[in-house]
């Protein structure tokens, strides 16, 4: 899996699908609140994309769409924005996590919550995406340093 | 050390007998699709309010979004939604420290 | 015939919950190979997550995203949105836990050179020459040799 598919149709079908995909899992982060979807299932997307694009082109040459090295600060960049908004959030008063409690004006309590919810939601969406991905790299990675025993072992 | 004749036999007849116990322990569950069943009651057998409807009838009014199942993960049970964004990172460093480490003794 | 019909209609949802978590727990159980261990322990996983999915369904009710034409202030309408959250984030969670799984066998596969459970009790109880809980000068030997194929 770290390198290139030698077949052309594979590659061109993947680039294309692979934009797609992580277009597809944006609006589910994005329309979570109209429609099933969320942070989860939209990163879970999200990654699906990179992930394609890694398996066809190699890893090397998809290091560009997310480089293996800032996939892991990534997802704490991600929990650090769910983790950070509740503490935002004391400072205002309120409990933690209780969006309410920040006076925005112009704002009613619930449409501050709501929006809330979409900030928490693209930081579960980042953290789950890179979270996955570098899962992903973590295995390919040592998969590549025992490779002349793929032949001889149950591992394939 | 392959499992013994006697052992396998053992653990297939507990396998058995567990699966009998749990389909009679089936009769006593609620029967599916049921409205009344205690998970979904407004005012639960405790006299408190049943968490499920309460979010149906409130989530609304409370965060102005339609998708109840995105205000009780994003609002109501946030800290819980926390968690579990820390256990997808635990697990992605779990994997880095498991994986990785060696390479980096070679450098 | 119909009290039949309906006694199973009831309850059929379950039996087959039933029926494959103890699959599950037979490939946890039985199988030798650890790989096959894992999946076991994916599909009982999910047969839990089934289980709490049936909780939340009502019959004639729709999902849990408000519609402005059905009455939100009856419970009857819309299908209970807790479970549905709460095996969202677990599966999820089961996602990590799969793949710290397959991570440490990985692992073990590296340091051993095999997933199956007996022969890895052997080589654990006694140790060849070879692996003699050396597994360091095993992996340098491999990782040193020429990499056939693999750029």
């Amino acid at each position: 899996m770290t390198n290139p598919s030698q077949s052309l149709i594979i590659k061109m079908v993947s680039r294309t699908l692979a934009t797609f995909i992580q277009v597809f899992g944006i609006y589910v982060i994005i329309h979570g609140h109209y429609s099933p979807g969320g942070g989860f299932q939209g990163g879970a997307l999200l990654a699906a994309g990179i992930l394609l694009i890694r398996m066809t082109e190699g890893r090397e040459e998809s290091q560009p769409t997310l480089a293996t090295a800032i996939a892991t600060p990534l997802a704490s960049l991600g929990a650090v924005i769910f983790a950070g908004l509740g503490v935002v959030i004391l400072f205002f008063g309120g409990n933690y996590m209780d969006y309410g409690a920040v006076p925005v004006p112009g704002m009613e309590v619930p449409v501050v919550r709501y929006y809330g919810i979409l900030i928490v939601e693209v930081g579960i969406g980042l953290a789950v995406m890179t979270g996955l991905v570098s899962i992903f790299d973590d295995m390919v990675r040592t998969n590549r340093q025992s490779g002349p025993d793929m032949g001889r072992g149950g591992m394939s | 050390m392959d499992m013994s004749k006697g052992k396998k036999i053992l653990g297939f007849l507990s396998l058995l007998s567990l699966t009998i116990l749990l389909l009679v322990a089936v009769d006593s569950l609620p029967k599916r699709g049921l409205p009344d069943a205690p998970a979904h009651q407004v005012i639960n057998a405790a006299g408190n309010t049943g968490a499920g409807a309460y979010f149906i009838q409130s989530a609304y009014e409370d965060a102005a979004t339609p998708n109840m199942v995105t205000v009780v993960l994003g609002d109501y049970r946030s800290f819980d939604t926390l968690g579990e964004v820390v256990v997808v990172f635990a697990a992605a460093i779990a994997c880095y420290l498991i994986l990785r480490r060696r390479e980096d003794e070679e450098k | 015939m119909s009290d039949l019909l309906e006694y199973v209609q009831d309850r059929y949802a379950y039996w087959a919950i039933v029926l494959l978590m103890i699959i599950g727990l037979y490939g946890m159980l039985f199988k030798n190979n650890l790989h096959k261990k894992v999946v076991g322990m994916i599909i009982f996983q999910n047969s839990m997550i089934l289980l709490f999915v049936t909780a939340a369904f009502k019959w004639d009710a729709t999902v849990p995203v408000r519609d402005p034409e059905i009455d939100v202030q009856v419970v009857e309408n819309y299908l209970n949105p807790l479970p549905h959250t709460l095996m969202l984030t677990a599966i999820v969670v089961g996602v990590a836990i799969v793949g710290v799984a397959f991570a440490l066998l990985i692992k073990i596969y590296d340091n051993y050179g095999t997933i199956e459970e007996d022969e890895l009790l052997n080589k654990l109880e006694s140790p060849s020459p070879e692996d003699d809980g050396d597994c360091d000068t095993n992996d340098t030997q491999r990782s040193s040799s020429p990499k056939g194929g693999s750029a």
